[in-house]
């Protein structure tokens, strides 16, 4: 039985294959306009890859932002219970999920079953999103592949003060103008993403499996300072961390096709941010 | 005698000038990145108004966030306390002022003798600050001061459901994109930024009297819809509010020469209500 993914987001899209035993294919694009036909596109990427026609997939799932407008899934699932599942599904043992997006940050607590015991969000304020670093780039005019490796050649890193995008946006600026070289002041930035991501984690209760998914845990300045924040080893996926979400999606697939019973409910327990509050 | 207040805030710098406790003038300029050449100037421009000198000032207070650089400032008093100050020598019955600056918002609590018994300030997170409609005006491509009069001819104002400048931004782009009149679009960021200003204010409890200051109140469209969100008029002060806070300072500045306070560092109130600003602080809490 060959099933699928297909992870739609506020920045990239994602589809996984899977068949009885391991991921033929995965794709990763980035977002169109429309879920729709960013999620056709980035499932005909992932089809061609593995050599197979659309009508093959028995059953296929989707997930995040934009997995109410998936036409050809049969199931949506929520993206926590898909990151928590792909997680889970690469490392057995992994209890404590960190999750950042394009836009947003999540945090989610396993037990020793893989089921979702507590989980945080935060998608209202842009600092301690993906969101963050996409402003800072464009700041420093550097892509987002090389902020993390800037930190290994920062010779005196600087700080950013300030949680709020817009501020830490006035500080780098200001660091510009006093010429501070551009690995410190990436740094800064990483160091800063990572204080508000460990806030987070920290919420929800650090163990010692921890591993990190979505596309900023490819930055290796971020992991290594969150690292040091909350003092324990991080992790590395067996897979791009970008996928787990999709591949989560593609596992409650294929248990879907295994058992044909639903399991497909959201997690209780779990507490968003109201920020409404101001 | 002349006592004169300066207020150097993160964007604009303010003067006022007094003769025996009467406005004589004011003066308001776009901020220098030297808080002391930004007091220099606004002080000099606003002397030269009154046809005065440097040396005519018998006592200067200086205030706002470079308040510390100001060479020509005998006293130093806070801009909670000038606020406050401000706003009750132009509207004596006023309780309560809402000041919102370029970089932050405050709501600060008087009793009748001028007193702020309490206050509350957000300048942790960009959103319910002058910064915000700054980024929004430039995103729309048009100047903050035309913010409110576009905003007067809105037939169905939008919702904007994010509270992050960031994202809101994102969320007007795509609003104009989608074709929504620029009046809709002003008059829901004014709608918004208004709701969060006013929970910043009712966090230390709303009083009658009511009094909205800094440069945003200049902003007809933002003032009518914190009325709205306050839920309850605003008092409106006569002179420029982008003054008041200087204004607070020369009334301080005055009242030295005239022996009424001897020690205007003691004017400097008390602990800050604690305000959630974003969805980090609530996580800490």
């Amino acid at each position: 039985m060959i099933v699928a993914g297909c992870d739609v987001g506020s920045l990239t899209a994602k589809a996984v294959i899977l068949d009885n035993r391991s991921i033929l294919s995965h794709a990763v694009i980035r977002a169109r306009m429309k879920p729709n036909e960013s999620a056709q596109e980035v499932m005909e990427i992932a089809l061609s890859k593995a050599g197979i026609p659309m009508n093959n997939i028995g059953f296929c799932v989707g997930t995040g932002y934009g997995r109410e407008r998936i036409p050809f899934v049969n199931k949506s699932i929520s993206e926590i219970t898909c990151h928590a599942k792909g997680a889970a599904y690469l490392m057995p043992r992994v209890r404590t999920v960190i999750d950042i997006g394009g836009q947003d940050c999540k945090a989610i607590r396993l037990d020793e079953k893989g089921n979702i015991v507590k989980f945080f969000t935060n998608d209202k304020c842009a600092a301690g999103t993906g969101r963050f670093l996409d402003v800072m780039c464009g700041l420093l005019k550097i892509d987002l592949e090389d902020l993390g490796k800037m930190n290994d050649r920062a010779e005196d890193p600087l700080t950013l003060a300030s949680t709020c995008t817009v501020w830490a946006q006035a500080e780098v600026i200001h660091h510009l103008n006093e010429k501070r070289p551009i690995p410190d002041i990436c740094a800064a930035i990483n160091q800063a993403m990572a204080g508000r991501v460990a806030i987070l984690a920290r919420s929800v209760g650090i163990t010692k499996e921890v591993c990190m998914t979505g596309g900023v845990a490819k930055n290796t300045g971020v992991v290594s300072c969150l690292e040091r924040l909350l003092d324990v080893k991080i992790r590395r996926l067996s897979i791009d961390p970008q996928i787990v979400g999709a591949l989560g999606a593609a596992v409650f697939a294929r248990q879907h096709c295994e058992k044909n019973s639903g399991v497909f409910s959201v997690p209780k327990g779990g507490v968003s941010y109201d920020s409404r509050r101001v | 005698m002349i006592a004169a207040g300066c207020d150097v805030g993160s964007l604009s710098a303010k003067a006022v000038l007094l003769e025996d406790g009467e406005i004589i003038a004011t003066h308001v300029i776009f901020a220098r990145p030297d808080p002391a050449e930004s007091a220099e100037e606004v002080m000099g421009l606003c002397l030269e108004k009154a046809g005065l000198g440097f040396d005519s000032i018998d006592y200067c207070v200086a205030t706002g966030y470079g308040r510390n650089q100001i060479p020509f400032a005998k006293e130093k008093a806070s801009e909670i306390a000038c606020h406050g100050k401000g706003a009750q020598t132009i509207l004596p019955s006023v309780r309560m002022v809402i000041d919102i600056g370029g970089q932050d918002a405050k709501a600060i609590r008087l009793d009748d003798k001028g007193n702020v018994t309490r206050y509350v300030y957000n300048d942790k997170c960009a959103s319910g600050t002058g910064r915000f409609l700054e980024i929004m005006a430039g995103a729309m491509g048009i100047a903050v001061s035309e913010m409110g009069e576009i905003s007067t001819h809105a037939v169905n104002p939008v919702t904007i459901s994010n509270q992050c400048v960031v994202f809101a931004e994102t969320e007007i782009i795509s609003l104009i994109n989608e074709g929504r009149e620029l009046p809709d679009i002003i008059s829901g960021l004014h709608r918004a930024m208004a709701h969060r200003v006013a929970s910043l204010a009712k966090g230390i409890e709303l009083e009658d009297d009511i009094t909205m200051t800094g440069g945003v109140a200049k902003n007809t469209g933002m003032y009518s819809s914190l009325e709205e969100a306050l839920g309850r008029p605003l008092k409106q002060v006569t002179s420029d509010p982008q003054t008041i806070g200087a204004l607070g300072a020369a009334m301080f500045a005055h009242d030295a020469l005239t022996g009424k306070t001897n020690n205007i560092q003691t004017i400097i109130p008390l602990r800050a209500t604690a305000h959630k600003t974003c969805a980090f602080d609530m996580a800490q809490s």
